[in-house]
């Protein structure tokens, strides 16, 4: 394996797992207005993944949804934050505020990376995610008061500083003005161990895929 | 002139989208209706306006579209190929 | 308000819209020309919104990241239509809340495609092929409608709707051109989407005994947009070497299409809330209109 296809699959899987929860909204948001809006956020998530997957796939040898697909559970890299099925809109716009938040930390990183690619394709993610965050700090200026939505964060907040590597957690903790959790807090919810969530997922979005054999055209 | 700035939009039949036509500067809306219907109406080509004032506009003009767009629309699909594939199979191709 | 040139008067009115003549949201108009919109419209808006469900499941089950992003997108349409539609529902006069209150009541009804199961990946192909095709039929025609806001969004619905066409036409090449037990997945689905298709534009009723058609509302009748459907998708469905499951299924040599009479009392009784779906997807509405009612009351409390 390259030695940035790990980074490039953690980013990848983490952007395709979270449209793909995200995308489930499509259609039930509180309001219509919202429907299109968080809909299309998601298809942005996928979008992304997509073009991570691409330059992977170019690295590994195999197409953006060979590994999209046809990966068993484990071997994806997601953080569990992006692997619970949040029905609710409490938490899903929670999530969506911490994932923001954590995510604009991530691709600041990666867009200074010496690999043009990599910086190149952070850079690009980056102008579409900048409309992402105003949209995702709307809602969190409307519902910051709201003890729902207050519950959610703090029981999603260890999930989102679990989702960057450690040097750059401080920084996340700055931007939201949250202070770290403890390390008993992040247990189990760190990138590398995953909920039973994502295998039920996977159970779903790989189901039509894997109804046909070889030879099958989608 | 000075005064705030109204945007006209103007309809030109009935049952027709409204347009930006121009706008006006004007003390108030009085005055702006007065003076939006000798410029936009005198000549019978209006058959209604809208008169709105420029800080009422929230302009849009930046969109991060970085990514293919292309399955949401109609040229992002190109059929040709499998509609061929499929005519043949099912003997349905003109020969 | 400037004056208006449409007549305060019902007779004069009629005559207005028959010669042509077109009605803004702020224009007066006759009670029973308002209502006829509403239930009209209203029901348009609801068909949307119950639209999404069906598809909905499949959003999480699409085989690939291109038809991922395409059936999200579609399905975000209906959600975006019924937003459109029922936007020209409030300006007539009934808020968006009792829309939907109606609607999970069971009290308003929604179109009967709406009213069935998706039962595999070939349904999301011949929904978004062929149902899609009969409602852009319909649509169409509604870009003559009288009342020229509603009109006026049909321009975009109709614009958004060929490409769901479009996106369902290849999956159903995709997968006629796949294994033949793919193959057999569109024609299974065909097989069950036929009868509610031939359903979906209603009876035949003269247009001139239409008060749908009298008002301007409408400006094609219902066996007319069959028929329209039949000419324009009998040849390409045929063509893919699909059978269409109705024996007597014929163009005749004036071109008129000749078929099994459609089940009507199926019609009747789905679109009165007893198909399939019907109670399952109200209740999947009402869950998520309870539910999120909060964020409601927070969003508008400014």
């Amino acid at each position: 394996m390259s030695e940035r296809a790990p980074r490039l699959l953690e980013l990848a899987d983490d952007e395709l797992v979270l449209g793909w929860h995200e995308s489930e909204w499509t259609g039930i948001a509180p309001t219509l207005e919202e429907d299109v809006a968080f809909s299309s956020i998601a298809q942005n998530e996928i979008g992304h993944a997509r073009a991570a997957y691409e330059l992977a796939a170019a690295d590994l040898g195999t197409d953006a949804d060979a590994l999209a697909f046809d990966r068993r559970p484990e071997e994806y890299r997601c953080a569990p934050l992006v692997e619970l099925r949040l029905l609710d809109w409490a938490h899903a716009i929670a999530r969506r505020w911490l994932y923001e938040e954590a995510d604009a930390v991530r691709i600041a990183a990666l867009k200074a990376d010496t690999d043009p690619e990599l910086a190149g394709l952070a850079a690009k993610i980056d102008r579409e995610e900048a409309y992402h965050r105003m949209h995702a700090a709307m809602w969190h200026e409307r519902l910051r008061h709201e003890p729902r939505f207050r519950e959610a964060v703090e029981e999603l907040w260890p999930y989102a500083v679990a989702l960057l590597p450690q040097e750059l957690r401080p920084e996340l903790a700055a931007r939201t003005g949250l202070a770290l959790p403890s390390d008993t807090l992040l247990q189990g919810k760190e990138r590398g161990e995953h909920t039973p969530q994502l295998a039920e997922l996977w159970d779903e979005m790989t189901s039509v895929r894997r109804s046909a054999p070889a030879g099958a055209r989608w | 002139m000075n005064g705030p700035v109204f945007e006209v939009f103007r309809q030109e039949r009935r049952g027709q989208p409204f347009e930006h036509a121009g706008s006006v500067t004007a003390p108030d809306a009085e005055f702006a209706e007065a003076w939006a219907r000798e410029q936009y109406g005198r000549r019978g080509e209006s058959v209604a306006l809208w008169i709105v004032p420029r800080e009422a506009i929230r302009p849009v003009t930046e969109w991060a579209d970085e990514f293919d767009l292309k399955y949401r629309r109609v040229d992002g699909y190109s059929i040709k190929t499998r509609l061929k594939e499929a005519r043949e199979r099912a003997g349905t191709a003109a020969s | 308000m400037p004056a208006s040139e449409v007549p305060r008067d019902e007779q004069a009115f009629l005559d207005y819209v028959q010669s042509g003549g077109k009605v803004e949201a702020t224009d007066w108009m006759p009670d029973e020309y308002r209502a006829r919109l509403i239930k009209f419209i209203e029901m348009h808006a609801n068909s949307e919104l119950m639209g999404v469900l069906p598809e909905r499941e499949w959003i999480l089950r699409a085989p690939t990241l291109q038809r991922k992003l395409a059936l999200t997108a579609k399905v975000q349409d209906e959600a975006g239509h019924a937003q459109l539609i029922y936007r020209v529902v409030e300006d007539l006069g009934k808020p968006r809340e009792r829309c939907l209150e109606d609607l999970v009541s069971g009290k308003a009804k929604f179109h009967n495609v709406f009213h069935y199961p998706t039962r595999t990946w070939g349904d999301v192909g011949v929904i978004a092929w062929l149902v899609d095709a009969a409602a852009i039929i319909s649509q169409k025609a509604l870009l003559k409608c009288s009342y020229a806001p509603y009109a006026r969004i049909m321009k975009k619905i109709c614009w958004e709707e060929s490409f769901h066409i479009l996106h369902g036409r290849d999956v159903v090449l995709a997968l006629v051109t796949g294994t033949p037990a793919q193959f057999e997945l569109v024609q299974e689905a065909l097989n069950r989407w036929w009868g509610p298709l031939m359903q979906f534009h209603g009876h035949t009723i003269p247009a001139d005994e239409d008060p749908m058609v009298i008002w301007r509302i409408k400006s094609q009748g219902n066996e007319e947009a069959r028929q329209q459907f039949l000419e324009g998708y009998v040849p390409q469905i045929r063509e893919l070497g699909l059978e269409i499951p109705d024996p007597k299924l014929r163009r005749r040599e004036d071109g008129v299409w000749e078929y099994t009479e459609p089940d009507w009392d199926e019609l009747r009784s789905v679109v009165t809330g007893h198909g399939p779906k019907t109670a399952e997807r109200l209740a999947f509405r009402r869950r998520f209109l309870e539910q999120e009612r909060w964020v409601r009351e927070a969003v508008l409390a400014a």
